[in-house]
């Protein structure tokens, strides 16, 4: 069952065709990337996906509801959960702090009850407390709760924002170059991470990555972009022996090169 | 070495901090500090070191390491009998502390939509304006003006409603000013950092513009006259018979009217303070507050996280102004006399200063901040001016330089350069100490819940060294 559909997406900038007729489907449980050079139109589609920004023309799909149109916020309330190319965390406040703001569409508690201390709002807090350590501990931060976020090093401030995401209730997980800037000790174990997200939680996950070695050992299926537009599909052993693919990647030289 | 230095001063500083704190010895020594301080400013009227001397026994009392409902008790204490007491001997000491609250809870407002939310509003005195004409307009007789040139007598001394309405109108005050940072709000939404500062600052501008010229075609506001008379709520003579048989000999006079009047104002001020405090606080430790954080921190991260910016922009609004807005009700009352001078640029710079000298986004350092500057302002600079004044007067010579100070000019008076010395004290503060005299803390979540206590840089840095090590 298709979780999400995007059929013939188009997104401009003034006469610069960043994606251009996108067609794009995400099946329930799955894990699929799109990879593509620099400058493709990845997280510009990303962006359309999120509400960021508004497509031109095309249609998205997400559990029967259409997303075209539809806020940021209202979006992420209908289960998608997005992370950063370039993290973004709410760095003057703790990990624990940016974990509950991942949870802010699912806590019901009224200003008044905040006000007045309400039993239920009581009740509400503690309990989001220990969801929010629990996530932690889940990411592999433990005890690093109320550190500043900005104090973490890399490693772990992807971690933070992967548990922010995750705090959210998606159903679908956007993760944008999630294991950029890592050495290879450190993917192996994001990978990991990402897997038993899926296989634990339940929630489906979209990469976008430009390292073909992470996108190949962990994805189902793999889209190709280059200049805003789909130039392959498939599962990943169709992706690598693909020359289209890899001489977007490296050039006609090396396509020609890793075939032989 | 200088960085070795000020490590060792710093940590000098903690241990002191500590020892004056912890502990029964603590306990007692504070005790004796609160009493001295209080004889102290209850024998000398306008003494600003016994003054500084008694605010610096609050703070202490504050951070004494005791339990919640001795410190209660000590607050009560200070509150409802040592103040009302030296502040009704000494009226003056009375009227500065009447002013650190008001400015505290326009202090605590502003840093509700600066501090927490991040949106910088300078023209946050605008929304005190509303609350105070909201009264002055209802609560004089200047509805039966509407039609005469400002300046005229009105021809009855009926007011227009009865004095004791001023209670609704404080809460009135609340939902009108709230209602103003909403209009506010929706035009700026979509702006970010400068050009948000620049729309608020107009904002300000236009209402003290309004105020000024709202003579004509209906004489709303008296234009640049000003109101007044303006009603105070009545109080019961009986009561106040009763509080004077005790009072009065305390005091060392029969306690006037007006006097009563500071009083009254004084708790009024005190109660709204204490509310703000609570409101603030629980706003920020709530879904909200996290809300407006985020919203400070990273927009757009914000919004992906499901956080709806419009709604919570505009709460932060209307929450800052109906702060605001209540205390504008209890100024018109208290000086039963406003104009539209009351609401200019710079008193919006004057509460900005203060939260950002207190610590943008804290609590306790925003009423400080206040505080040090309504102190500096009424108390600091005016007692420095009066002794330059008398050494003018006198024969006195600067030795050395043999320098008559009756030569000095009167351009040299401190009153007169407040504003530089406002300037000079926000250009140290944000190379030296950013965060304010008392920063931000977050609050601890993972072991120890309700307890605040700051992140410290130690902490934060052996961090690093033992994950780094993971």
């Amino acid at each position: 069952m298709a979780l999400l559909e995007a059929s013939t997406v188009i997104k401009r900038f003034g006469g610069l065709v960043a994606v251009n007729k996108m067609d794009f489907i995400i099946e329930k449980g799955s894990i699929v990337s799109i990879i593509g050079p620099n400058g493709a139109g990845k997280t510009t589609f990303f962006n359309t996906l999120t509400g960021i920004y508004r497509p031109e023309e095309g249609k998205i799909n997400f559990n029967g509801h259409s997303l075209v149109g539809l806020r940021s916020d209202q979006i992420t309330n209908l289960g998608i959960a997005r992370t950063f190319q370039n993290i973004r965390l709410f760095g003057y406040m703790t990990v624990i702090e940016n974990i509950l703001v991942g949870m802010h569409t699912r806590l019901h508690q009224t200003t008044v009850a905040a006000l007045l201390r309400l039993k239920s709002f009581k009740a509400e807090e503690e309990k989001a407390r220990g969801r929010a350590i629990e996530l932690m501990e889940y990411v592999g931060l433990h005890g690093l709760g109320d550190e500043l976020a900005r104090n973490l090093p890399y490693g772990r401030q992807r971690r933070v924002e992967l548990a922010r995401a995750i705090a959210s209730d998606p159903q679908l997980l956007l993760l944008d170059e999630p294991t950029a800037g890592m050495n290879p000790a450190e993917t192996a174990e994001a990978i990991t991470l990402f897997q038993k997200i899926r296989d634990e939680l339940g929630i489906t996950i979209l990469l976008i990555e430009h390292q073909m070695r992470v996108v190949m050992g962990i994805s189902e299926r793999i889209s190709v972009m280059d200049y805003g537009e789909k130039i392959a599909e498939g599962l990943p052993a169709e992706i690598r022996a693909n020359p289209l693919v890899i001489e977007a990647y490296l050039g006609r030289g090396a396509a020609t090169e890793m075939v032989t | 070495m200088l960085k070795k230095i000020t490590l060792q001063i710093s940590h000098g500083i903690h241990k002191a901090f500590l020892f004056l704190t912890t502990g029964k010895t603590a306990l007692i020594c504070a005790i004796l500090y609160l009493l001295l301080s209080f004889l102290l400013v209850y024998a000398s009227p306008r003494s600003l070191i016994a003054f500084l001397m008694f605010l610096s026994a609050i703070l202490l009392v504050y951070y004494l390491k005791i339990d919640n409902r001795i410190k209660f008790s000590f607050a009560v204490i200070i509150a409802l009998i040592l103040i009302p007491i030296f502040g009704v001997r000494n009226i003056f000491y009375l009227e500065v502390i009447f002013q650190i609250s008001v400015f505290s809870a326009l202090a605590l407002g502003l840093n509700i939509v600066v501090g927490f939310a991040g949106l910088l509003d300078l023209g946050y005195v605008a929304f005190y304006a509303v609350g105070a004409y909201l009264w002055a307009i209802f609560g004089s007789q200047q509805l039966f003006m509407l039609h005469s040139i400002p300046g005229t007598q009105p021809a009855t001394d009926k007011f227009f409603l009865p004095a004791n309405m001023f209670y609704l109108f404080i809460i009135g005050g609340v939902l009108v000013a709230g209602l103003t940072g909403v209009l506010l709000g929706l035009p700026v939404l979509r702006l970010r950092g400068d050009y948000l500062a620049i729309v608020t600052l107009g904002f300000g501008e236009v209402i003290r513009v309004l105020a000024n010229n709202l003579d004509k075609p209906l004489n709303l506001t008296n234009g640049p006259q000003g109101i007044t008379p303006i009603q105070r709520p009545t109080l019961p003579e009986p009561i106040l018979n009763i509080i004077r048989v005790v009072l009065n000999p305390i005091v060392g006079h029969d306690v006037t009217i007006g006097e009563f009047y500071n009083l009254f104002f004084y708790l009024a001020a005190l109660v709204i303070v204490i509310i703000v405090i609570v409101v603030a606080r629980h706003l920020d430790d709530s879904k909200v507050g996290r809300a407006w954080t985020a919203i400070r921190e990273d927009e757009t991260a914000a919004i992906a996280m499901g956080i709806p910016l419009v709604r919570l922009k505009l709460a932060a609004f209307a929450a800052g102004a109906s702060f605001a807005g209540v205390m504008g009700v209890l100024l018109s009352a208290s000086r039963t006399f406003i104009s539209p001078e009351s609401f200019s640029f710079m008193q919006s710079i004057g509460v900005l200063s203060m939260v950002i000298l207190g610590g943008l986004g804290s609590i306790p350092g925003v009423i400080v901040g206040a505080a040090v500057v309504v102190v500096l302002n009424l108390q600091v600079l005016q007692s420095f001016s009066l002794y330059l004044s008398q050494l003018r007067q006198s024969e006195a010579v600067i030795p050395i330089i043999n320098f008559a100070w009756k030569n000095l000019s009167n351009q040299l008076d401190p009153a007169k350069y407040q504003r530089m010395l406002f300037g000079l004290i926000l250009i140290i503060m944000m190379i030296y100490r950013p965060g304010g005299l008392i920063p931000a803390a977050r609050r601890k979540r993972e072991l120890k819940a309700d307890v605040i206590e700051p992140i410290e840089a130690e902490s934060v840095a052996e961090g690093e060294v033992n994950h780094g090590s993971a």
